[in-house]
């Protein structure tokens, strides 16, 4: 065999024991772990005889629900990766100064600001705002799934491949070197020639699909299947910034395809879209990129205004100031979220025009969002306001993100722009307003939808903790950056000569740990919760006197939501149900068509993965094959016309009398 | 395509079979696809022969006249394939279009504006590496 390298390089491609990087300590230690873990849950599994449960009911399901919950324990997962590679580049650079150059060389340090980037963005944020809208909408708009159950499905295992081929580049090969978008030159062929951009790209395009698919699902599903009476303007506020979020996903993501697609066309076919030479322009990548990746970071950031909305005004018992205004700002940031693209790079040369133009739009959007913050103000005034978790982390976010906002409008001035860009400024100011805005959302999120998903409250004590951990942890390690980088220290950068900034990275580090110490809190809430559930089981479903349809059900809902399609008189529906003293439906159940479950999606995603794999490694049997069986299982699945059944009335009245006698014994 | 569930409980033999577009859109009729399907030859065939005739002098010209071919085209497949027209979906379709154009011109119009910009502000080129421009 090692006789032929000919053949050994059409079998393996580019990947020879070499790329196993077995000589770098840290990644040993780290795979010995991540093995020992696998190996750990796999035995669970089998001893427990969960396999077959974990195919039938989970892997195939085309519930939303389950897919809702299997999102976020993605993104809960891929949080613990992400943030180790945080608090790495924090130790590192609290202790890399004066010719000490710190424990990781430059090109593995380079790997990890990289795969922060990309975790935290791709397999953080969306999956979990993703999973809260595919749980959270349907019950909301009274509806049974959503419009393309398969799809969702299909979506969620794209994602999920997406995260597991980023994850793969771990321990075989490495990832780019390129800061998390990748701009060329740098991520061209020239200058990056080995394996890490392959995985960049061919992760993200699959990844992409998923999320595009699911935009478009939510979209028909909010659009199409709204419970009778309820009008736009009726519509929940989360459904409403879900609506906004998933038409910016379907507009931008194919620019992001499309961009990722011409760098690969450079680096595997030799075209020259980006490249320095023969007509090729990078500046059109990050002109390309940025209409992309403006529109996601409110992609990410809706949904979490969305959550905010409904957790304020429950928490204060009271409609929500203002829901017109909240909702045509929500439309007006969805609008303009489009023409601020280039406040990313007005040093990039562009004359006084372009610069105030984008300037000013960007200026313009703080304008709406001062109006939510406003809102969620006056609802919170003169309301009796209960301090539960959700509560606590919306007021946090309410003090963070403003000072975020605002340190964002210094950013749009493009003079100002010139000093900060590049700069550790401008990155305390985007962890300023992703993690006081995103993050803290979606942990409000989890902590108020946590007991309908599962009938029982989380425990609010670790729940405190860990927001408290969270909370003093971001501003210790994130005042530091906006002082160094006042001082002009860039971002990216590993080694430090002067030592008078070394006491700045010290106090950072130390907010990291905070921060790390929030995770293992919640961590600790989940665990102490589940050990704890049947004391803080709720057998209402409606735990915080919601306002919303999604309280009208069990907690956890049945598979079909609503054995009678509600119908909606007002806006906060529930509540409007509840003063009117709604009597659930007791009999006259009828049999409930619903989707069945499928194992197509998982296979398709499964496939996916080869064939990236393929395509990164110059693999190229393993890539066609995989390519082929993908169409064919795609075509295949067309052929399958045994895709629903029917819940039998029995059964839905089985369940039903079930929730009627542990209402009754409750009281 | 599955078909909706939530509809389902007040009339499941109208779901039955999937989607319902039936009284939203037509499926259009043999005559329509084949109008369609040969319209689409005839709008490909004219560029390719513009091109390859070289029948214009202008490459300016042929090119903006192949670029207006190809969107006309496009107009045909929306019409034809796609059965698009003001009524389809309660409106929806034409909302998503006017969407869609509204966006594509915000990026083709904002792309040309900011690349026109740099290319401006580049630094200055001898006339032979001018030449060699796009």
């Amino acid at each position: 065999m090692f006789s032929n390298p000919d053949l050994m390089k059409f079998i393996f491609g580019r990947l020879t024991l070499d790329s196993i990087p077995y000589h770098e300590p840290i990644l040993v230690a780290t795979f010995i772990g991540v093995m020992i873990g696998g190996i750990a849950v796999l035995g669970l599994i089998t001893y427990y005889r969960f396999w077959g449960a974990l195919w039938r009911d989970w892997v195939t399901s085309v519930d939303h629900k389950k897919i809702g919950i299997m999102y976020v324990i993605l993104a809960i997962i891929m949080l613990v990766r992400g943030f180790s590679d945080a608090i790495m580049m924090r130790i590192q650079q609290a202790i890399a100064f004066g010719g000490n150059e710190g424990y990781l060389p430059p090109h593995h340090y380079d790997q990890i600001f990289t795969a922060h980037g990309v975790i935290m963005i791709f397999f953080v944020a969306m999956p979990f705002v993703t999973g809260l809208m595919n749980y959270v909408v349907p019950l909301q708009i009274g509806a049974r799934d959503v419009s393309f159950p398969f799809l969702n499905n299909f979506s969620f295992w794209m994602t999920t491949a997406g995260a597991i081929i980023i994850m793969l580049s771990l321990f075989i090969g490495e990832f780019a070197k390129t800061g998390w978008l990748a701009y060329p030159p740098l991520s061209g062929i020239a200058y990056s020639p080995d394996v890490g951009v392959d995985y960049y790209i061919w992760g993200l395009q699959v990844a992409g699909i998923g999320t595009t698919l699911s935009g478009i699902n939510l979209i028909a599903t909010i659009v199409k299947m709204r419970a009778p009476g309820m009008t736009f303007m009726k519509m929940p506020v989360f459904t409403w910034t879900s609506l906004c979020t998933n038409v910016l996903i379907v507009a931008s993501f194919p620019v992001l395809t499309a961009v990722l697609a011409l760098l690969a066309l450079d680096r595997y076919v030799g075209t020259n879209f980006f490249t320095n030479d023969l007509g090729g322009n990078p500046m059109m990548y990050v002109n390309l990129i940025w209409i992309w990746g403006h529109p996601e970071v409110y992609i990410l950031i809706l949904p979490a205004f969305g959550i905010f909305s409904e957790v304020v005004s429950t928490f204060s018992g009271k409609r929500l100031f203002g829901y017109t205004s909240m909702i045509y700002a929500t439309c007006v940031i969805m609008i303009l979220s489009y023409i601020v693209w280039l406040h990313h790079f007005f040093t990039m040369g562009s004359g006084a025009s372009v610069n105030a133009f984008f300037g000013i739009t960007t200026m313009i959007i703080s304008i709406p969002t001062g109006a939510k913050m406003f809102n969620w103000l006056f609802t919170m005034y003169r309301g009796r306001i209960r301090f539960d978790v959700p509560m606590l982390w919306t007021v946090g976010f309410m003090v963070t993100f403003v000072i975020g906002g605002m340190t964002g409008v210094m950013l749009a001035i493009p003079p100002a722009d010139f000093v900060l860009h590049n700069s550790l400024f401008l990155i305390a100011h985007f962890h300023n307003v992703i993690i006081g805005g995103v993050l803290f959302g979606m942990f409000a999120g989890l902590n108020y939808w946590f007991p309908k998903a599962f009938g029982f409250k989380l425990d609010p004590f670790w729940g405190k903790v860990s927001f408290w951990f969270w909370q003093i942890g971001f501003f210790v390690a994130f005042m530091p950056l906006y002082v160094l980088g006042l001082m002009g220290v860039t971002r990216r950068v590993s080694q430090f000569e002067d030592p008078s900034l070394q006491i700045w990275f010290v106090i950072a580090a130390i907010g990291a740990g905070l921060i790390a110490l929030g995770i293992a809190a919640f961590f600790v809430q989940l665990f102490v919760s589940i050990r704890n559930r049947e004391a803080l089981r709720d057998l209402t479903g409606d735990p915080w006197d919601g306002r919303t349809l999604e309280w009208s059900t069990s907690s956890p809902p049945p598979e079909y939501n609503f054995a009678f399609t509600p119908v909606v008189h007002d806006l906060d529906c529930w509540y409007d149900m509840k003063k009117r003293g709604y009597k659930r439906p007791l009999g006259g159940f009828r049999p409930i068509h619903m989707p069945k479950n499928t194992g197509t999606g998982a296979i398709l995603a499964a496939i996916s993965i080869a064939f990236a794999f393929g395509m990164i490694w110059h693999i190229w049997w393993l890539a066609i094959i995989s390519f082929v069986a993908m169409i064919a299982v795609a075509i295949g699945h067309t052929f399958n016309y045994n895709r629903d059944y029917y819940i039998p009335a029995e059964t839905v009245t089985a369940t039903e009398n079930a929730r009627t006698r542990l209402l009754a014994g409750q009281n | 395509m599955s078909s909706h569930p939530h509809a389902a409980a007040q009339d499941a033999a109208d779901t039955h079979h999937g989607h319902s577009h039936g009284h939203e859109a037509g499926h259009g009729t043999f005559r329509g696809y084949m109008t369609g399907f040969v319209l689409s030859v005839i709008l490909t065939a004219i560029p390719f022969w513009l091109v390859m005739s070289g029948i214009i002098e202008s490459k300016a010209l042929t090119a903006v006249l192949v670029m207006g071919l190809g969107a006309v085209q496009i107009i045909v497949h929306m019409v034809y394939f796609l059965h698009m027209n003001p009524r389809s979906e309660g409106g929806w379709t034409v909302m998503a279009l006017i969407f869609t154009l509204v966006l594509v011109g915000i990026l083709l119009s904002g792309s040309l504006w900011v690349m026109h910009h740099l290319n401006y502000n580049m630094m200055p080129m001898s006339p032979e590496v001018m030449k060699n421009m796009p």
